[in-house]
């Protein structure tokens, strides 16, 4: 029986985490919804999300889309195909590789500063002070991150997709030797509605997981400055994580039922 | 004395973390306007003692009561009115290293009881002038100020809103012994200007004799002894006696191996 007892303590620390994610996710989930409300932290955490991720997520969409134009060119001229680089490159960028990249370079540089914010203040005992001058952490501390990674993470990615789109048209016009309106045409006329929208609910759901995988991580760390550098690590690998399994998720509710 | 409710009251509290028993069925009065010091050596539950009175914590068993009000079972709103009748001052002053000296300080100010910053900023210079600051301090951030202001500025935003109950969490570790005496001096009077109820833990004899009405020894869990700091060198209780001497032998045995 050795070998049953490590994997029971695997077993139970899994849905030890799950139970905690859970509890912390519905609490945090209350206090966005309850007033009070910290208008000023709110603004704070919408800048800082989304005003100072333009430059990361602006480049980051820019370079996909010179790619997936060039790469989509040398592929589809092995079958002749290379008219639907337009569509190719505004479906991508629109569907998937916005929201996935915008929320994984968020995920990086914000996800990671929000843990080893809250974590710092955990271990400082900054989080008990604010307790005791009657002020719930939850509601000064993770709703408004929660709220603005939730509202910002879209705005971002529409830029994110005018940006990606841009940069494929740029690629496709001055080094493919694409027509320029042909292009534009071919690239609104294939958009449909959906393809943006599709994009845009998974940046909120994104930027929610992101900054709430911040907030927990940041909130549970313990044990200094090594606690906080785990905090960090784990925000961001477990944000990554849930982004990919989220954007299957709902890739599939979107479109196959 | 005993008809007059304590301001605090605690009795029979118990908090254990997984097998290691921190609080063992603790009993303390702290009656309105005294200033109770908690002495005992580290990890004999002194900081557990205050985060389970102020909330931070929830003991096992045992009840705590806040001006006769019973409050381990009250929900957060309760618990949150309760609240507002505390200050604390942290052992590592716990200040918002992304705020500014002013706005640590009028930070209850402001968000607990809802004024307005420009007049929350004016109360804040006044308390800062009250622990010897001046208005040009309020302008830094924590992280420029040495470990003596850092803990003055604590107390300044743990007074600011004339709290009814003051915790004092290690006032004096980390600083100099003028600058501990200096702050002992600024908790004595801040705490008798407002007729505070104050509640302090440490295990420096001297900041504890200059705080104190009264001292009360913890040991294992629970307080062994308590009286006037005058009566302490005759307590004739052998670990009051081991732990204000610093003996190394004696009924305390340290835990020196990990």
């Amino acid at each position: 029986m050795p070998i049953l007892a490590p994997i029971g303590r695997v077993t139970i620390a899994f849905f030890a985490v799950i139970g905690r994610v859970s509890i912390f996710t519905g609490h945090s989930i209350s206090h966005c919804v309850r007033p009070p409300f910290f208008p000023r932290q709110i603004l704070r955490q919408c800048i800082e999300v989304g005003f100072y991720s333009l430059p990361v997520v602006g480049l980051t969409a820019i370079f996909t889309g010179m790619v997936l134009a060039l790469q989509s060119f040398t592929g589809f001229s092995r079958f002749s195909a290379e008219s639907a680089i337009p569509q190719i490159v505004v479906i991508s960028i629109t569907r998937e590789l916005g929201p996935v990249l915008a929320g994984l370079m968020v995920a990086g540089r914000v996800g990671a500063a929000m843990a080893a914010e809250i974590g710092t203040m955990r271990v400082t005992e900054q989080i008990d002070a604010l307790t005791t001058l009657s002020t719930n952490p939850f509601k000064y501390l993770v709703a408004p991150r929660l709220i603005a990674g939730t509202i910002m993470l879209p705005l971002l990615v529409l830029i994110a997709d005018v940006i990606g789109v841009l940069g494929g048209f740029v690629v496709s016009v001055f080094a493919l030797n694409f027509n320029p309106s042909a292009y534009l045409n071919n690239t609104i006329n294939f958009l449909e509605p959906i393809d943006v929208l599709s994009g845009l609910v998974k940046a909120a759901a994104f930027g929610f997981l992101v900054t709430l995988m911040g907030c927990y991580h940041g909130y549970s760390s313990q044990g200094g400055a090594q606690g906080v550098g785990q905090a960090t690590t784990n925000a961001v690998v477990s944000a990554s994580i849930l982004i990919l399994l989220f954007n299957y998720i709902i890739t599939s509710l979107f479109f196959t039922i | 004395m005993s008809a007059v409710t304590p301001k605090i009251r605690l009795r029979g509290v118990t908090k254990a973390f997984g097998p290691k028993v921190v609080l063992n069925g603790l009993d303390l009065d702290v009656w309105p306007g005294e200033s109770v010091v908690v002495i005992g050596g580290s990890g004999t539950g002194k900081s557990v003692l205050i985060k389970n009175i102020i909330g931070l914590l929830h003991p096992d068993s045992g009840t705590i009561e806040i001006d006769g009000q019973e409050v381990t079972h009250m929900n957060a709103r309760e618990r949150e009115d309760v609240t507002r009748k505390f200050g604390m001052l942290f052992q590592g002053a716990a200040l918002f290293d992304s705020m500014k000296i002013w706005e640590n300080v009028a930070f209850g100010l402001i968000q607990a009881e809802g004024a307005r910053r420009r007049d929350a900023k004016e109360k804040a210079i006044a308390t800062l002038a009250r622990v010897g600051l001046g208005p040009q301090v309020g302008e830094l951030m924590p992280a420029s100020l040495s470990a003596g202001m850092q803990k003055r500025v604590s107390l300044a935003r743990a007074i600011a809103t004339n709290p009814e109950i003051i915790f004092f969490d290690e006032p004096t570790t980390g600083i100099d012994p003028i600058m501990g005496s200096i702050i002992d001096q600024l908790i004595v009077s801040s705490v008798k200007d407002m007729g505070a109820t104050a509640l302090t833990i440490t295990h420096d004899m001297d900041s504890a004799r200059r705080i104190a009405d009264r001292i009360a020894m913890i040991f294992q869990g629970r307080i062994i002894w308590s009286g006037a700091p005058d009566e302490i060198e005759s307590s004739g209780n052998p670990h009051v006696k081991q732990f204000i001497n610093g003996e190394a032998h004696g009924p305390i045995q340290m835990q020196i191996r990990a």
